[in-house]
């Protein structure tokens, strides 16, 4: 018996339906595709959270980091490269200073670039401080690292510091530019995706889940955590880096609390989408997040001051009472669609886990 | 390769060795050898201080003092990960696997770490190793369960299973917490055997603990019985069962 999940015309379908979607949404509703960006952008926080927090039981509170980090280094690049930082910053983006359209979009590239890079060494180097924190220690730790370098930036005057930065204006039409980071953010949860998708069906997946499982029978056995523990992280602030140069090009000017580093607002979501979802698993975080991207974007403004205590409440809702989510519920209920055998079935090696 | 294997030759030397938790003394001056390619025993009344030593030579915490040589080295300061990849393997007393992946994906997972570098890390499913997990399934009597959830199977399935793993690993020497611990009295014969066969077929070096006389009796050449932390008495599986030292620590003469 094949699985539902499991058959490549269904799968084809899926994936061709979520493609089209993805193409034929901002087209349909152009004055939609601000919050659409977004909620692609949340489908990359689900998944790169999900890849410490679901797949090897590591939760971590402080990815948001690397999305403002990325987003100050990609800022950084892209004024440095033609005009003097700081001069710029104290002018607070006063219109003096223009970029050209070739200066605009290799100053971007090469500013994405740096942002991954830059993501990736800081999560190999503080890897090395904080993966010798276990459990709720892990979570302080990373939110601690968020957190202070928010507040150390806010007083960094070279990158505009309290105040944030503009970035540079996009040379063409809004509505253009609209689309130009609609397709950016598509294209990176799509990447994001394949990735893990491709990532998970490799010797990763199996020794980021036995960690989960049991971290110290894992290194009884001689696996080298530690390797694969910094090799996750550094591939959840790859894409986190990059969400955040996009973002940070997307909303025109960015500013350390609120913007780059929200612990309170993006990095609380994350966790929370993928909980929704259902942590560890592929599917799960993609439908929490869009899942929870709609019903905020439809709910928040009607609820006036109450949306805190609305979110308040689904965090608790989904802890307490629904810690499986979505998938690991479909899952429970209908394991067979997935692969998963009960007694005495065969089945071939699952590529849907 | 090492030189010519004589029959005597230790693959692990333990030289005085001691081990205390706050004011208890785990281990005291322990000094033991195990001979390359045999099966050693150790045995001893609960609480006498085998798991602790058993922790001692892997590694997972670090002794009060004495050596300890895996092969001719000394491994005393290693971490756990690094005597796992020296080929010094052992199993839990407290069984332990992976509890939500399947049996054959805990295979999948056990190959020996030594050989990996970098980029093994995102090796796919090959079908060699694959078939390698089959086949120790099969070996240890899981092949029908081997889609299940690990954490699913019963307690002995899961000693099981952990055996498997530790042989999927290809270690030099395996140390066994109570193989048969919680295994069904009508299969242990059949454990003795395949304990017997990783040894002789794979030519894996075992030390077990074990609480069952039948058991460690039938499969060790030489054994040591502890009591207390300290060593009581060593010698063939005879000689043991007649020490009056060793009879009177099992019936509490504590
Ligand atoms: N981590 C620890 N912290 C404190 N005390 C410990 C610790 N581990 C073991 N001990 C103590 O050391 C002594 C020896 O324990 P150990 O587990 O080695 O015995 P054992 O011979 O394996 O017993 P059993 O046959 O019941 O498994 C016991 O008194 C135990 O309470
Ligand atoms: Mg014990």
């Amino acid at each position: 018996m094949n699985s539902i999940m499991n058959s490549p015309v269904a799968k084809f379908a899926l994936y061709a339906t979520i493609l089209a979607l993805g193409i034929l949404l901002p087209m349909w509703f152009p004055n939609y595709t601000g919050q659409m960006t977004v909620m692609w952008m949340m489908v990359v926080f689900a998944l790169t959270w999900d890849i410490l927090g679901g797949q090897m039981g590591y939760n971590s509170l402080g990815n948001i980091f690397f999305f403002g980090a990325g987003m100050y280094a990609t800022g950084m690049v892209q004024v440095g490269m033609f005009y003097d930082l700081a001069e710029y910053n104290s002018a607070a983006g006063g219109g003096i200073f223009n970029f050209t359209f070739s200066q605009y979009f290799t100053g971007m590239a090469a500013g994405f670039v740096v942002a991954a890079i830059v993501c990736v060494i800081l999560a190999v180097i503080l890897g090395r401080l904080v993966f010798g924190l276990r459990g709720p220690y892990f979570a302080i730790g990373t939110l601690a690292i968020a957190t202070v370098v928010g507040e150390l930036v806010s007083t960094w005057e070279l990158v505009g510091g309290g105040q944030g930065m503009s970035m540079p204006n996009y040379p063409g039409d809004l509505g253009e530019a609209k689309f130009v980071f609609y397709s950016m953010m598509f294209v990176l949860a799509i990447c994001t995706f394949a990735f893990l998708r491709w990532l998970y069906g490799s010797r990763f997946g199996l020794a980021i889940n036995a960690i989960r499982d049991d971290e110290e029978k894992a290194e009884g056995m001689g696996i080298h955590t530690l390797r694969y523990k910094t090799v996750a992280w550094s591939i959840a602030a790859f894409f986190l880096g990059i969400a955040g140069a996009i973002y940070g090009n997307f909303n025109n000017f960015f500013e350390p609390i609120d913007v780059a580093f929200p612990t309170t607002t993006f990095g609380i979501f994350m966790v929370l989408m993928v909980l929704l979802g259902g942590k560890g698993t592929l599917w799960g975080p993609v439908i929490g997040a869009i899942l929870f991207h709609v019903i905020k974007e439809v709910t928040w403004t009607y609820l006036l001051n109450l949306q805190w205590v609305a979110l308040g409440l689904l965090i608790v809702v989904t802890v307490v009472y629904f810690q499986e989510g979505i998938m690991g519920w479909i899952m429970r209920k209908k394991p067979t669609w997935f692969g998963i055998r009960v007694e005495g079935e065969k089945q071939r090696l699952g590529d849907m886990r | 390769m090492s030189s010519a294997t004589t029959a005597g030759e230790s693959i692990i030397e333990v030289n005085g060795i001691t081990k205390t938790f706050g004011g208890v003394v785990a281990n005291k001056n322990i000094s033991l050898n195990v001979r390359k390619g045999g099966i050693t025993g150790l045995i001893g009344p609960n609480g006498s201080g085998k798991t602790t030593l058993f922790n001692s030579i892997v590694g997972y915490h670090p002794i009060d003092g004495g050596s300890i040589k895996f092969s001719g080295e000394e491994i005393s300061k290693f971490r756990v990960q690094e005597i796992a990849r020296l080929g010094l393997m052992r199993t839990f007393q407290q069984t332990r696997i992976y509890g939500k992946m399947n049996c054959v994906e805990n295979m999948l997972i056990s190959v020996p770490h030594r050989k990996l570098g970098f980029w093994d890390m995102f090796a796919s499913r090959d079908k060699e190793t694959l078939e390698r997990a089959d086949r120790m399934l099969e070996f240890v009597g899981l092949y029908e369960k081997r889609w299940l959830l690990a954490g699913d199977l019963s307690f002995g399935q899961q000693k099981l299973l952990e055996f498997a793993m530790a042989l999927m690993n290809e270690p030099t020497v395996l140390m066994l917490d109570e193989p048969t611990a919680g295994i069904n009295p009508t299969l242990i014969n059949g454990l003795i055997d395949r304990l017997k066969r990783a040894n002789e077929e794979f030519g894996i070096t075992l030390f077990v603990i074990e609480h069952n006389m039948r058991v460690i009796m039938n499969l060790a050449e030489h054994i040591y019985c502890l009591a207390h932390g300290e060593m009581l008495a060593e010698g063939k599986p005879e000689e043991i069962q007649n020490d009056q030292r060793v009879i009177d620590a099992y019936l509490g003469a504590h």
